[in-house]
């Protein structure tokens, strides 16, 4: 299980090496500190959602309704912020406890109902961008608070946004959680097999209440940042982002049945598609292409870390 | 008499009865709601997401999931609009068979990837939901099929009345998509071939000592899916005329919410098209209904939408399993009452 993960991250690194030289061949501009700042935020949200969601799916749970709490935290921050009186400050806290009571809701129909979380964040997929919805209607809600913008764009230390050290910080975080606490391992046991997890004694369903509720707060604050980085909100905030976030994670060698990941992988799968982004921006490659490459990429990684090179033929205990 | 009813019968009679119920609610809730027109509207809008929710549910019978349904839609939809605006003269057979023929080939690429490289499918299909669209929009060249260029009868036909009965009319689109939601329904419960999806995904290893292969039957799964997929782009391109890169963008989580309240299980191995259909029906008709509802602002709709979905999947889940066990219970005490008859 470890050995297959190994060789992934070794398909990963010689892919993202590769990136990084094609890159800097084709630009100067490249490697300096401000494009690689630059190609961090402009993602920034959706890589920090995706460093949870590899907890989520190493548990073989998924959470398909992290674009709509992205959505619906953010149009909550611009309704509290223009419809009622409350300062941004503990408007930044409520949008926080939507995130944590949203993530309660998948995490008690998943956990205590025993219902495939599929299904259930798809509904909650509908159901958050509903309530998005309704809050800001058709309208778009702008002109926070100075420092509320300012925190998603300009620098907090030099040129290095609040967000991108939130990342580092929540990468930091989550790997000791994940690889060095008692947490990860029950995160893994469970994810390969939740009936020896319940033999083991484990709490199974408190553990993925816990995630799911990590989850949905971790939307929220992405969702936030996402606002002060644009600056505005509207009803259609982070659309669609489950699919690019669960693709990353995916990449990154976390198997989508549970039980076998790293923090480490989706780090280097989150290098890889900003800088592969970035490359196709520099090359004027829209878009919609940038995400068929990042498609196609991600099949024939799975592909490639299953080739046993020295016999050129698919392995059969990774099959399946 | 509930206990001669299979749970997959008794699953049809608790959609319709909701249905139902909800038709009654609406009727109260909005003045001249019950009308011909009412039919007539959720009808024509329904039979895309039908087409599309059978096709989903074939491929999530065998355990599997395909995302990539709505870029195969879309691509389809505008690959026929594009042959169609440059042929005016084809025969609609012919356009009818191409966008048929395309879906297929979109389903073996996603067939080929999970039954023979044995990728899981919703990788192959999250990766190819990206591929196929940025392929529609290197196709597309930044142009976009407009109605005005697209030939009479193509616009005219999803709404043709076949029959017609006061106000209430059949249209063509909404018969196409209940002939082959019946067709599929026959061939998957009396058709040996179509039997086998069920096999293979309710358990995998019986399927196989049983003879069954398994790669070939999910790969003839992800085919047909692609076929139903495309005969949907057809549908797509003569409802709405006007076609760009972003038609049919986000139908794969759509599609898997009509098949899952429509009561088909998604990890594999239960569930009928026919559910999958008044599942597709359930959410349009809700769906509608909530536009014309003045309580709630048409804000509301989605928010609503997901709480009944959720609602749906969780009263489904619970009978089952209530279910399930009085039954169990109910042939127990059966078999104690003849051990005390045997055994005096």
């Amino acid at each position: 299980m470890t050995k297959g993960l190994n060789g992934w991250i070794r398909v990963l690194v010689m892919v993202l090496a590769l990136v990084v030289i094609v890159n800097s061949s084709l630009s100067e501009e490249y490697l300096s500190v401000r494009n690689q700042i630059n190609l961090f935020q402009l993602s920034i949200e959706k890589v920090i959602v995706a460093l949870m969601m590899t907890l989520v799916i190493i548990n073989a749970e998924i959470d398909l309704s992290v674009g709509s709490m992205m959505g619906l935290s953010a149009c909550a921050f611009g309704w509290l912020f223009q419809e009622t009186s409350l300062s941004a400050e503990w408007a930044i806290l409520v949008c926080l406890i939507i995130g944590m009571l949203g993530g309660a809701l998948n995490g008690v129909f998943v956990a205590y109902a025993g219902l495939p979380s599929l299904v259930v964040t798809l509904a909650t997929l509908i159901g958050f961008r509903g309530l998005a919805r309704v809050l800001v209607e058709d309208r778009g809600i702008t002109d926070f608070p100075e420092w509320f913008d300012a925190i998603g764009q300009t620098g907090l230390i030099g040129p290095v946004p609040f967000s991108l050290f939130a990342f580092l910080l929540l990468f930091a975080g989550l790997y000791v959680v994940l690889h060095k606490s008692g947490f990860g391992r029950k995160t893994f046991v469970i994810g390969t097999s939740r009936d020896v997890a319940v033999f083991a004694g484990i709490d199974t369903a408190r553990h993925k209440m816990i995630l799911f509720i990590g989850s949905g707060m971790v939307s929220a604050f992405a969702g936030l940042l996402y606002a002060a980085r644009v600056g505005a909100v509207r009803g259609d905030v982070a659309f669609g982002f489950e699919l690019d976030i669960i693709t990353m994670v995916l990449l990154g060698g976390v198997s989508i049945f549970g039980g076998v990941g790293s923090m480490f992988g989706t780090l280097m799968a989150i290098l890889i598609v900003l800088n592969l982004r970035n490359g196709m921006a520099l090359l004027n490659i829209t878009g919609h292409i940038q995400t068929g490459v990042i498609g196609v990429l991600l099949i024939t990684s799975v592909i490639a870390t299953r080739l046993d090179l020295g016999r050129f033929r698919l392995r059969k205990e990774n099959a399946g | 008499m509930l206990h001669r009813l299979s749970p997959q019968t008794i699953r049809i009679l608790a959609l319709l009865v909701v249905l139902l119920l909800v038709i009654l609610f609406f009727s109260t809730q909005v003045p001249n709601y019950l009308s011909g027109r009412l039919f007539n509207r959720v009808s024509s809008s329904v039979a895309i997401m039908a087409l599309i929710a059978t096709a989903q549910t074939l491929v999530i019978l065998t355990r599997n999931i395909d995302l990539s349904i709505g870029s195969v839609v879309g691509f389809v939809a505008f690959a026929t609009g594009s042959l169609i605006t440059d042929n005016p003269d084809l025969h609609w057979t012919l356009l009818v068979a191409f966008s048929i023929t395309l879906g297929m080939f979109f389903g073996m690429i996603n067939g080929f990837f999970v039954a023979v490289a044995k990728v899981p499918a919703i990788i192959v299909t999250l990766g190819t939901l990206a591929l196929f669209r940025s392929v529609l929009v290197e196709f597309s060249d930044a142009k976009s099929i407009v109605t005005a260029n697209l030939p009479t009868w193509l616009i005219n036909f999803p709404n043709t009345p076949l029959l017609e009965i006061g106000t209430l009319q059949l249209r063509a689109s909404f018969a196409v998509a209940v002939a082959v939601v019946l067709v599929v329904h026959i061939a998957l419960s009396r058709i040996r071939i179509a039997r086998k999806l069920y096999a293979v995904g309710s358990n995998p290893e019986a399927a196989e000592m049983a003879g069954i292969n398994i790669g070939l039957t999910v790969f003839t799964a992800f085919v047909l899916s692609g076929a139903l997929a495309g005969l949907a782009g057809f549908l797509f391109l003569a409802r709405f005329g006007t076609i760009t890169v972003v038609a049919g963008l986000g139908f794969e989580l759509k599609s898997v919410a009509a098949a899952v309240v429509g009561g088909v299980n998604i990890f594999g191995g239960s569930g009928l098209v026919i559910g999958a259909l008044i599942g597709a029906i359930l959410v349009d008709l809700i769906d509608s209904s909530l536009v014309r509802w003045h309580l709630v602002s048409e804000f509301w709709r989605e928010a609503v939408l997901g709480g009944l979905i959720l609602l749906a999947v969780t009263m489904d889940t619970l009978v089952m399993r209530s279910l399930a066990v009085w039954r169990t219970a109910r042939s127990n005490s059966k078999e104690d009452r003849r051990a005390n008859v045997q055994s005096p």
